[in-house]
């Protein structure tokens, strides 16, 4: 008896290809993305991009930009790239021109080597006030980046150039213990002249297009090489990721009530009012186009609802960014109203809809950053979330109300999402026709 | 349209003209060639029992269906055209309301679909309800609503603008005996206002009632046509019909029922007689033959007795 109830249960739910996905496939792609983003393959950390601008120009900095360059975990620039291959490289950056970049979330980090820091590059003792700190400007959004800059900073002082460092060692060595005998200033000096030899070597090994650029090593302490850190992006936010969680669960949201009510259609359907409506002088494109509208109202209320309790409750900065946030939530809702009605025209059944739409969703949601902040993500898997919306939406948002950028910033998430709803929509007419004739 | 406006204007007058319709679903021909013609004013019943293809050719009228070959002409239009949707409206069998809405709110829906507005949408709206006898119960969802009553307000949401043709695909499924009769008297307020009317149904009394002239559909073809009473002449002439229930053994009887020029269905037997005295006969000699006979009746044939003649089938086989 048990047996027969089992064997009909298993035939069900092999015939049910909706659950069988939703069974087994979903928790797969669910263990897949968690497990390339938490597990830590060496192969697949991302990649920190970091512009250094070096105002010093001594040999000590440029032996830091060049440290700093040779670390496989960093991407580093000193301008931008340019515009075709024979193009004449772009000017470098610049203190203000660095921090733009940073502003406009272009790269989570830049250092400044200012004028002057090459000539007291260590701080056995804190700031002494002999030489500029380098500065450090972050955006406050990426919590991993600074650390991880700030941590390659030292490393790269300590080896990429080890006879200035020893050359500082020297000078606080006489000032603090009253300098060396003739015949240990001897050795000393015949050290430095392997040390610049050791530095020389490098460079011309790193010049050369075969070689390889080698770790030099470690052994080194950190911490000699002073930085001022400043975050030039959200550090005057109340409530720093606030505007970040309201974008990224909100539109995981708009996307499951988008579908499910673009399932209304599947509803009208199966009860014949579609046929009846379709009878009258409703065409299919004015039906899509109706239901386009209400959805894409219902989706821009929802948004409008969740960053209004933002601002209630967790004191998310609104006024100043009302224009913005008009603009990339109806930019949105466009997007997700579409994507609702170009699933619901897909599926013939509501549980088909309710099955492929959470598997898309969530899936979508995980790569696009609605669950975890794509920074994290490896460079593979930032990019596949450009094919979401949540990332483009994420990223607008993102831009109003944590950037402070205007709104001709966000002409790449406007055109992309806008793009994006037209092209579900006309998918959805397409697909359509087969309810236009039974 | 240019085919409305090329069709010979005698034609073109008529609220539905079907010419040679086919319609296959994969290896099922729902509609064989079907030729119907309504004249205005008319109500013309289309009978025939589950599946021989009455919804298909309401959908192919109303252009829900589009058919492998064949013409529909709606008032001279082609069907799922703009001037053949305004010109008819359309009660699917299913209860194709919105149960949320409440009834006054789906009659403005539909009206609005149907282009109505303003004034003319008000009075339209408060036409249908007082119709539909649902004017106390215009403000409560739909969803609420008894099963007559949704059946009533999906009769009045496929009128909400005033057609010259209504087509009527089984109004009355599921509906109570009282809730039929009140179906009956609103589609009787339609005729007596001189409305063309297609009504499908597998129910004899209500073609019998209701229609001018009925066709009656099997297998996707139209079988015959005419009023009730040129179908029962022209299949039965003046001959009267005697029903008779036997007792014994079913093959026996229906051997019997066979050789005697009768037919069997639904455990009685059918036989045609021209005069009363022929019936006496006939039970002598199955009384010879060893049947008992429990029941007899005579009577005159009816649509009911046309069909199962034609097809030998019953209508609600």
């Amino acid at each position: 008896m048990i047996s027969a109830i089992v064997r009909t249960a298993i035939t069900g739910l092999r015939r049910d290809r909706a659950s069988l996905a939703l069974s087994f496939v979903l928790p797969i792609a669910f263990f897949t993305i968690f497990a390339m983003v938490f597990s830590g393959q060496h192969d697949t950390i991302p990649q920190v991009k970091l512009i250094v601008v070096d105002e010093d120009h001594s040999s000590a900095s440029r032996d830091l930009v060049r440290g700093l360059q040779r670390e496989g975990s960093l991407v580093v620039s000193t301008h931008a790239d340019a515009k075709g291959q024979n193009a004449p490289a772009p000017p470098d950056y610049t203190a203000a021109t660095a921090e733009a970049q940073v502003k406009a979330g272009n790269v989570p980090v830049a250092l400044i080597i200012p004028a002057g820091w090459g000539q007291h590059p260590l701080a056995f003792n804190g700031s002494d006030g002999k030489a500029p700190e380098i500065q450090l400007l972050n955006d406050q959004s990426d919590t991993i980046a600074p650390q991880i800059v700030a941590g390659l900073l030292q490393k790269a002082a300590m080896t990429s150039m080890p006879a200035s460092m020893a050359g500082e060692g020297e000078k606080y060595m006489k000032q603090y213990i009253g300098g060396l005998t003739p015949e240990q200033q001897k050795r000393w000096d015949a050290n430095m002249t392997q040390l610049n030899a050791l530095e020389k070597r490098r460079d011309d090994a790193q010049a050369a297009p075969t070689a390889t650029a080698k770790d030099p090593g470690s052994g080194f302490s950190s911490g000699m090489i002073k930085v001022e850190t400043r975050g030039v992006v959200g550090e005057h936010k109340n409530k720093n990721m606030i505007s970040f969680y309201a974008a990224a669960i909100g539109v995981m949201f708009l996307l499951f009530t988008a579908s499910g009510s673009a399932g209304s259609l599947l509803e009208e359907q199966e009860s014949g009012t579609l046929d009846r409506v379709l009878s009258s002088r409703v065409t299919m494109t004015t039906l899509l186009a109706g239901k386009l509208t209400f959805n894409t109202l219902l989706a821009f209320a929802q948004l409008t609802v969740m960053f209004l309790w933002g601002w209630a409750v967790f004191h998310l900065e609104i006024s100043g960014h009302v224009s913005g946030f008009v603009v990339m939530g109806l930019c949105t809702a466009f997007a997700v109203a579409a994507f609702g009605i170009f699933l619901a025209s897909m599926c013939h059944t509501r549980g088909q809809l309710g099955a492929v739409s959470t598997l898309l969703i969530l899936v979508m949601s995980s790569v696009g950053g609605s669950m975890f902040p794509r920074f994290m993500m490896p460079e593979a898997m930032q990019k596949a979330g450009l094919f979401t919306i949540n990332a483009w939406a994420i990223d607008g948002f993102q831009k109003i109300f944590w950037r402070d950028l205007p709104i001709p910033a966000l002409w790449p998430q406007v055109s992309v999402l806008l793009g994006i709803g037209i092209m579900l929509f006309v998918l959805s007419r397409r697909i359509a026709r087969r309810w236009k004739f039974v | 349209m240019s085919t409305a406006v090329s069709a010979p204007a005698a034609v073109a007058a008529l609220p539905v003209e079907v010419t040679g319709l086919m319609k296959r679903f994969g290896s099922l021909t729902a509609l064989d060639g079907v030729s119907l013609r309504l004249e205005p004013g008319i109500c013309l019943g289309l009978l025939g029992p589950n599946g021989a293809g009455k919804s298909t050719l309401i959908r192919s009228i109303v252009g829900r269906v589009l058919p492998d070959s064949g013409h529909v002409r709606i008032f001279g239009a082609e069907a799922s055209t703009a001037a053949a949707r305004q010109a008819l409206g359309w009660i699917p069998q299913e209860l194709a309301i919105y149960p949320r809405l409440t009834c006054r709110e789906n009659l403005i829906s539909f009206g609005k679909y149907q282009g109505l507005g303003g004034a003319r949408l008000a009075e339209q709206v408060q036409w249908c309800l007082h119709w539909a006898a649902l004017e106390d119960r215009a403000g409560d969802a739909a969803g609420k609503l008894s099963g007559g009553m949704k059946r009533r307000l999906n009769m009045a949401a496929g009128i909400i603008h005033k057609p010259r043709l209504v087509l009527m695909d089984e109004p009355t499924v599921g509906v109570d005996p009282q809730s039929r009769n009140r179906i009956f008297e609103m589609i009787e307020q339609l005729r007596s206002e001189g409305m063309s009317i297609l009504y499908t149904t597998h129910y004899m009394e209500e073609a019998e009632r209701l229609c001018d002239r009925i066709a009656i559909i099997d297998h996707g073809r139209i079988i015959a046509e005419g009023t009730g009473e040129e179908l029962v002449r022209n299949a039965f002439g003046t001959r009267s019909e005697v029903t008779a229930r036997f007792s014994g053994n079913p093959e026996e009887i229906a051997a019997w029922v066979k050789q005697r020029g009768g037919s069997m269905g639904e455990g009685t037997a059918q036989f045609t007689v021209a005069r009363p005295t022929e019936i006496a006969p006939l039970l002598d000699d199955a009384s010879m033959s060893g049947i008992g006979i429990e029941d007899v009746s005579l009577r005159r044939p009816n649509l009911e007795s046309v069909f199962l003649h034609l097809t030998g089938r019953e209508l609600r086989d």
